[in-house]
Order: C-alpha cells, then structure tokens, then sequence
C-alpha cells in the first residue's frame, strides 16, 4: 500500500517529524555536556537568519549543497548511489582554475559560463571513471566512488604543492583569481538588502536555482529522464525497453558529476577566488542526506539544501556565543539531522502510514452504529423523519 | 455435529485502507477433507489464508481450530497450532540438503545431529506412506520443483501439521507431477489430514476437492459440495456473470513465412546452454503455441527474440537476418523490425510499476516522434494516446494518472496488450498472456490476440496453461530442456500426449 499517506504528508511532514525528532535527541546530546539547547538553538537560528550577514553564509552553504544535492539525486534516479560528490566537486574546483587562470577574463559573465563548462567537465570526468566501471567490469559504484574522493584528494594536494602553487609562496594554493573573473556578490548585486560587502553569497546561488529547473525538466520532462527513471525503477524493464543500462549508467553519473563539480563555481570562484587544499569542506557528503531528505525531487533539494545550509552557519555562531559548545557539537547534530532524515525514515514513515490508515479506515467500519449514538454528526437526513 | 471441525471461519474481515480485502467470511473445514478456495487474482484468497498463517491479523471475526478458538498472532502460532503452509514461491534453502531444510527452524536442541537423525527417521517412513521418495542428502537446488515442493510438504509434516495450506501448487508442475501431488494429497487426506488447495484452476477444484468455496471481490459466494457442482457453475460464481471457456475462433489462413528461427542457441551467465538449438517457423495469420512447463527455455527464446539475450544462430524475419550479437542486438531495433512483445512478467518487464499509465504507454517506444519532438517529450500527447487505449481495450479504471501498479492484473495487462498491438507489428511475442489474469479479462485479452491473427499477424504465444495453448494455437510446439520436443496440431493432440512430451518423455515429429 504505498499509497498510505496524502503527498503533503510524504514531502512535508514526514521531513518535519523526523527534524523534530534529530533536534531533540541533539536537544539531550547538549543538555549532557552542560548546556541549554534552548539557548544553543535560539543561537543557531539568530546566527543562520538572524542577520543579512548570517544570511549571506547560510545562502552560501545552500548553494553547495543544492549543487551536490542535485548531483547526488540524478543519481538517485538511476539507482546509482554516488557517493563520490566530494572528489568530483574538488575536482570540478581545479577545472574552474585551470579555466579562470589560463585566460584573462575581461568580464565575470564571459568567465562564468567558461567556468561552469571546466567545473562541469571536470566534475564528470571524475564520475566517469567510475561509471564506465560500474557499467562495463560492474565495480559497485559505491566502493569506487569513495576511493575516488581519496584519489581526488591526494591529486588535489600534489597539484597544489608542486604545480599551482605560486612561486616562492609557502601555502599550498593557486594563484588569486583576476579581477576580471571575479563573480559579483549579494552586496554587488543586490546593494539595498544590506548585505555585507564581504559576504560570501553571490550570483552563483542564481545559477543553483536555475540548476534545480533544469534538474526538474531533464528528469521529468526529457527522454533521457524518461529513460533515466525507468532504468532506477526496474532494470529489466529498462532492457525489454531497449534502454541501454551502460548509457543510462554513463550519462546519469557525468551528469551527477558534473553537477557536484558545478559547486566549485560558488566555493572556488565566487568565494575562495583562488583553488584551497580542501574547497569542497564536506559539502559533497552533504549532498547525499540533502538528496535523500529532498527525496531527490529539486525542490525538496533546495529544501533540504536551506536547512542544511542553516545548520552551518547557525553551528559556526553558536560556537562563538557558547564557550563549552565545540565544533564537534555541530558535526553531532548534522550527524544527527542525517540520521533521522535518511537512515531511520522508515522509523517514522511506518507508524504516521499507519495512523492515516487508521483514519480513513474509520469512515467505513462505525457505519452501522452510527445512527445509534447520541450526539453524532448533526447530518441533514436525522432531521427529516 | 458429530464430527469435529478441522477450522472454522467466522467473520473474517480485512480492510487495508480503503480496500476491503476480506469481507465477513465464514467457512467450515471438516477434518480429513481437501477443501478448495477459488476466485480471481485480488479476490481476497491469499489474504485469508495470510490471516489463517498469522501474516495480517483480521480486523474481526473468529478463528477456531479443532473447535477451539484460537489466537494466531504469528506464523509460530499458526505452526503451534498445526496449520502448515505450502507457498506458491518455495521457502527453501537452495544450497542445504533437503534434511537440512526440513529440520530448519525446528531444531529439537542446540546440537543438530538428534534432530537430523529424526528427521531421517521421519522422512524414510513418510516416503513409504505418501510416495514421498525424496532423497534427504540432496542439496535443493539440485532437485526438480515437483521434488523442491514435496520438500515444503515434508517440513510441514515433520512440523506435526494436521491442516495443510496449498497456495497454487501446480502453477509450475508438469500435469505428471501435478498428478503426482494429487496422489500425495489424497493420501494424506485418507491418514486425516485437512487440506486447504488453493488455486483459480477450475480442473483442479473438480478433480481431487471434497468441497469448494468460491471467492469474489473479498466476499465468500458459495460453498457447495464440488460432487454437486461443474466447472462452468463455478466460473459463473467466480466471475459474476456467464463466462465463455473456449474461445471462438475460425480457422487459421496461413500467409508468408513472418518468422524463421534456424538452430538458435542462448547460454546464460552460468554458462548454462538455455536454447540447444531451436528451429522454428511462423506464418503470417497464424498462432504457434509454445508449450513446456517453466524454466524450459522458453523465456530464453521470448528474450532472444525480444532483443535481451544475446543467441547464435538465425532469426529471420520477412527474410531479413536479425542481428544476434551486434550493436543492433537490443530491443528498439527489434521494435523497429516490427517485433511486438507482451513479456512473460509484465510487472518486473512489461511496465514501469511506478510510472503513471500514460507514461507506460509510450514504454519501449518513448522515441516515437509521435510523443514529442527531439529532446523533450510531449506529455500531454501520451496522455491522449493513454486515453484512447484505455478507451479501445476496455481499461478499468479509465484513469491515465494512476500509477501502473494500482490497476489489476488484467487491467495491467490491457494496457500492455494496447501498447504492443495497436503498433500494429509484423510479428507478436506474447508470454503468458493470461498469468494473474481474472476470467473476465482472460476472455478478452483472448480475443485480442484472435483478432490480431485474423489480420494476418504471426504470433508466437509462450503459455505454461495447456488449456490456453490448446485453445489458441493453430500448432504447437512442445519445448523441454532447451529443445523442441515436437510440433503437434491442437486438433490432433491431447493433453495427455502433451504433458508427456513437456516431460521430456515422448515427441519427435512435425506437424503437417
């Protein structure tokens, strides 16, 4: 019976039941160490929306993980889980280097779209490796994945010490992005909305959104959605179809890489504006509780990307404001959010299936005493006789 | 009331959501008695005997066993209370030996060899009562399913079961072990065991049930004494109305040779040879029935054809060499050739249970420009298409919104059947056109592929019903193992000689 429950219930409060639930043992988590969690949420959200400035980083987030979210849910779509979001996207960092450093940009919107285009490419050359394994030797796409972020991670640190690096320079990143290259931000953008002028969110966020409608028309609108989808849902399908699964198994993984590589256009050129050791800060892991959360939808992505992108930088200002609470306070709740949201959703999905049940079921069963109770629905029929 | 109940019912009913599964049902069951349970796919006999197993618990009504109310919140209760179940799907554990899987889960102690030594014991003498000669030190998958299911019988009778649950239980024997079973069944009955056979075939109820009780849309219809009744009495009863059991058709007018298959051979996987080497040959206006019990190669040879497997050999069709092996070896081209397919198992082939009706009819032929022009693919075009197939083929409901795995099986298979006919192909594969099919759709799904001939289309129909097989077919091929076994003319066959032939046992020959 999967048709259990309204679809309100599955998109919304389903995700809310189960953030509820995270908060709360987070709540008892932070009650143990010695602190109020009242006062670390109110915190936490006075830090993440409380402020044009907190606004400025929470939208930053947001847009790294609608990026891998979105990577990580086409995906989904074709049942293959793609845990490798990390390395692609870092990977998608070096290509927007490589694309920003090598030609003098006169104009951020003729560097964008050259940038988007490395930062795709290279997103998706790092997921094709392991796709064509996946699809050809039948390497589950899980395992080669996460070696590949290893992989992705020891090349990004070698490149940066021995070939980007600037000469006679002791940090191990690439030169600083030109002027020219440098993508405009809320404050450029947007002046009377009071965001600082150094805040980190910029017209990157523009393209995330215009990302999750491009999501939402190839998977549900194009052919190769249409082929993507089926594949995910039965692959002998797919075959009695005439689907080829080595395409769907390519094309859905360049294209979830080259999605999580797109991330690198917020965190590499409209923030950074230089390529770091680690650009991608966990965002790509992120990227799969924010898919699940999203139940792979775009809009449930951007969704779960929002809330995601409230818990950092809400958990970065509660640091500041209480002492006792550390950054790995903040890594337990996001641990904790991913949990309850992904892992254990059928802990909560079962029971509220059951009480929707239960409730349509009643109108059928009490029919026949009805009219003997006393004090029953005042219907129009009791009146006539 | 002399004599004891086995199981008595008594208003059982089972709603999940909306559905009433169950709807206040009362039967009594007289020990030492074989009791059939007919009726279509969904009219609720799996959900009751789910309810007798302890899988669903009822909603209300009473269960009484040996005349005592009794309380089956589990299977272990429902074993406890000697009730032992045969399921369609066997329960058993391929890469143990039949000993093991009988002893399993009923160990007397933490050491196995007592109750090994028990089972042996058990198994030796049950062999000589029942006709049961299984060998205990075969590992399961080394056995036949005629064998793998007296297995189940045997783990329910070392469990002590007195009341015996059969779900479908020929549904993949030949007629010999099928007769085989019956023996068994009988001998049980007549050592008092109560047995409860459940099944839609009508031949099985007239055959070896005491007494029948038919279901429809969740609600008990009847039950009467199976001496007083006929087949056509409970058709009626199952489906509501008359039903027609044969199909009424002209004789066929062959045309041009559509299809031509020249010693074609498929290994599996596990290098396993599936087809050793099949020749066969279709005419336009004509139907050739393949006839074999499951697993024989028959799947193999709908897949091969379809553009699945990969094969040696030759396929023509209207004279022109099919790629085998190739880069064309899939099955768009093979819809491009003119080669329809309605597969053996709609549910994990045929649809996208997920996908709304709409979208699963344009399935396998979503590059029809017909349904959108480059890139994106137009919905609403699908939707019209969808609107009219459900029109034409009698879908019910006539909703393109609802997603393929809430219609019934029948109405699944309409949608199917209007996908693959109204492309108006050169050939028609079709496997098990009517598996989990109720009465009423069998009857027209029947036509359908009637009238198709009648327009001068070949058609290759796979079926493990021989009834359907001898109905439809203007000839038939028998397959064993991999190989055609003979081609027989329906009006100059039996089932008898065919059954011996999906044995393995007879054959040989063309058919005129």
């Amino acid at each position: 019976m999967n048709d259990a429950m309204p679809r309100w219930a599955d998109i919304v409060l389903i995700p809310i039941i189960n953030l509820v639930l995270a908060l709360l043992v987070s709540g008892i988590v932070v009650a143990m160490i010695g602190e109020n969690p009242f006062e670390a949420l109110v915190f936490l959200i006075k830090g993440a929306v409380g402020s044009a400035y907190g606004w400025g980083y929470t939208l930053f987030y947001t847009t790294n993980f609608i990026f891998t979210g979105l990577g990580v849910a086409v995906a989904f779509h074709a049942r293959m889980f793609n845990i490798g979001g990390e390395g692609q996207a870092a990977l998608g960092g070096l290509g927007v280097a490589l694309v920003v450093l090598t030609v003098p940009w006169p104009h951020w919107l003729l560097a964008l779209p050259a940038a988007i285009v490395g930062a795709m490419a290279f997103g998706a050359l790092w997921a094709a490796i392991p796709a064509y394994l996946q699809a050809r030797r039948g390497s589950h796409i899980v395992i080669t994945t996460i070696m590949f972020n290893f992989i992705a991670s020891a090349l990004m640190v070698y490149l940066l010490a021995n070939v980007l690096k600037v000469p006679g320079s002791a940090s191990p990143e690439s030169a600083r992005f030109i002027e020219g290259a440098r993508l405009p931000n809320a404050n450029d953008l947007l002046p009377f909305l009071g965001f600082p002028r150094s805040t980190p969110l910029n017209v990157s966020f523009l393209v995330a959104i215009l990302a999750c409608v491009g999501v939402w028309v190839l998977i549900w609108r194009t052919r190769l959605g249409y082929e993507i989808r089926a594949f995910g849902h039965s692959e002998p399908a797919a075959l009695y179809a005439g689907i080829s699964p080595t395409k769907i198994v390519m094309v859905s993984m360049l294209i979830s890489g080259g999605l999580c590589g797109l991330m690198a256009i917020n965190a590499v050129m409209g923030e950074a504006e230089r390529l770091v050791i680690d650009p991608v800060q966990g965002a790509g892991y992120v990227g799969i509780a924010v898919a699940l959360m999203g139940r792979s939808h775009p809009v449930g992505v951007f969704m779960a990307a929002l809330l995601f992108g409230v818990l950092y930088q809400g958990g970065i200002e509660v640091q500041y404001e209480i002492p006792g609470f550390t950054r790995e306070m903040i890594v337990v709740i996001q641990a904790l959010v991913i949990l309850f949201t992904g892992a254990l959703d059928n802990m909560v999905r079962a029971p509220v299936e059951r009480v929707f049940l239960s409730r349509r079921r009643q109108p059928v069963a009490p029919e026949p005493t009805t009219p003997s109770q006393p004090g029953g629905h005042p219907e129009k029929g009791q009146a006539e006789p | 009331m002399t004599e004891p109940l086995a199981i008595e019912l008594r208003g059982i009913s089972k709603a999940f959501g909306p559905v009433q599964a169950n709807r206040d049902i009362s039967i009594q069951v007289k020990r030492g008695s074989i009791h059939g349970i007919i009726g279509e796919n969904g009219a609720g006999k799996s959900t009751l005997m789910s309810i007798l197993y302890g899988f669903y618990r009822a909603d209300s009504g009473e269960i009484l066993i040996g005349g005592k109310p009794t309380e089956i919140p589990d299977s272990q209760a429902a074993i406890d209370a000697g009730i032992g179940m045969v399921f369609q799907h066997f329960k058993l554990v391929e890469n143990f030996t039949v000993l093991e899987n009988v002893v399993l889960g009923a160990e007397d102690g933490a050491l196995l060899r007592p109750s090994l030594a028990k089972a042996r014991r058990l198994l030796r003498q049950l062999a000589d009562d029942y006709e049961m000669d299984v060998d205990p030190d075969a590992v399961i998958e080394d056995l036949g399913v005629g064998q793998q299911q007296r297995v189940e019988i045997l783990k329910a009778l070392y469990r002590e079961a007195d009341i015996l649950i059969l779900d479908e239980p020929t549904g993949v024997l030949t007629p010999a072990e099928a007769d085989h079973l019956f023996r068994i069944l009988n001998g049980l009955r007549d050592e008092g065991k109560t047995i409860i056979l459940i099944t839609h075939k009508l031949r099985e109820i007239m055959e070896i049930t005491d007494t029948v009780s038919v279901m429809r849309r969740g609600e008990m219809t009847a039950t009467v004494r199976t001496a007083d009744t006929s087949p056509e009495e409970l058709a009626e009863l199952m489906v509501g109305r008359k039903v027609l059991l044969r199909v009424d058709k002209k004789p066929a007018t062959p045309g041009d040779v559509v299809l031509e298959v020249e010693n074609l051979r498929v290994v599996d996987d596990r290098r396993v040879e599936r087809l050793r080497g099949i020749d066969l040959t279709i005419r336009a206006g004509e139907i050739l029935g393949v006839a074999g019990v499951s697993g024989n190669g028959q799947s193999e040879l709908l897949e091969v054809l379809g553009g699945y497997a990969k094969g040696t050999g030759t396929i023509r069709v209207n004279g022109q060499p099919i790629d085998l092996t190739g880069r064309t070896s899939d099955a768009r081209s093979r819809r491009a050739r003119g080669i329809a397919h309605v597969p053996e198992d709609r549910q994990r082939e045929g649809l996208i249970m997920d996908y709304r009706a709409w979208e699963n009819v344009g399935f396998g032929y979503h590059d029809d420009p017909k349904f959108g022009a480059g890139f994106l693919m137009d919905n609403a075009a699908l939707r019209r298409d969808c609107e009219g197939k459900m029109e034409r083929f009698d879908v019910r409901p006539p909703d393109p919104n609802l997603a393929a795995k809430n219609f019934s099986g029948g109405n699944q298979q309409k949608i199917v059947l209007a996908r693959e006919i109204e492309r108006n192909p050169d050939l028609l594969l079709i496997g098990q056109p009517t598996r989990g099919v109720d009465i009423g759709a069998i009857e027209f799904i029947h036509q359908q592929i009637v009238a198709l001939r009648d327009q001068g289309k070949a058609i290759l129909l796979v079926s493990v019903e021989l009834d359907e097989i001898l109905a439809l077919s203007d000839r038939i091929a028998v397959m064993f193992d991999g190989r055609i076994m003979g081609e027989r003319l329906p009006s100059e066959t039996d089932q008898g000689e065919l059954g011996l032939m999906m044995a393995g046992m007879a054959g040989s020959g063309v058919a005129a």
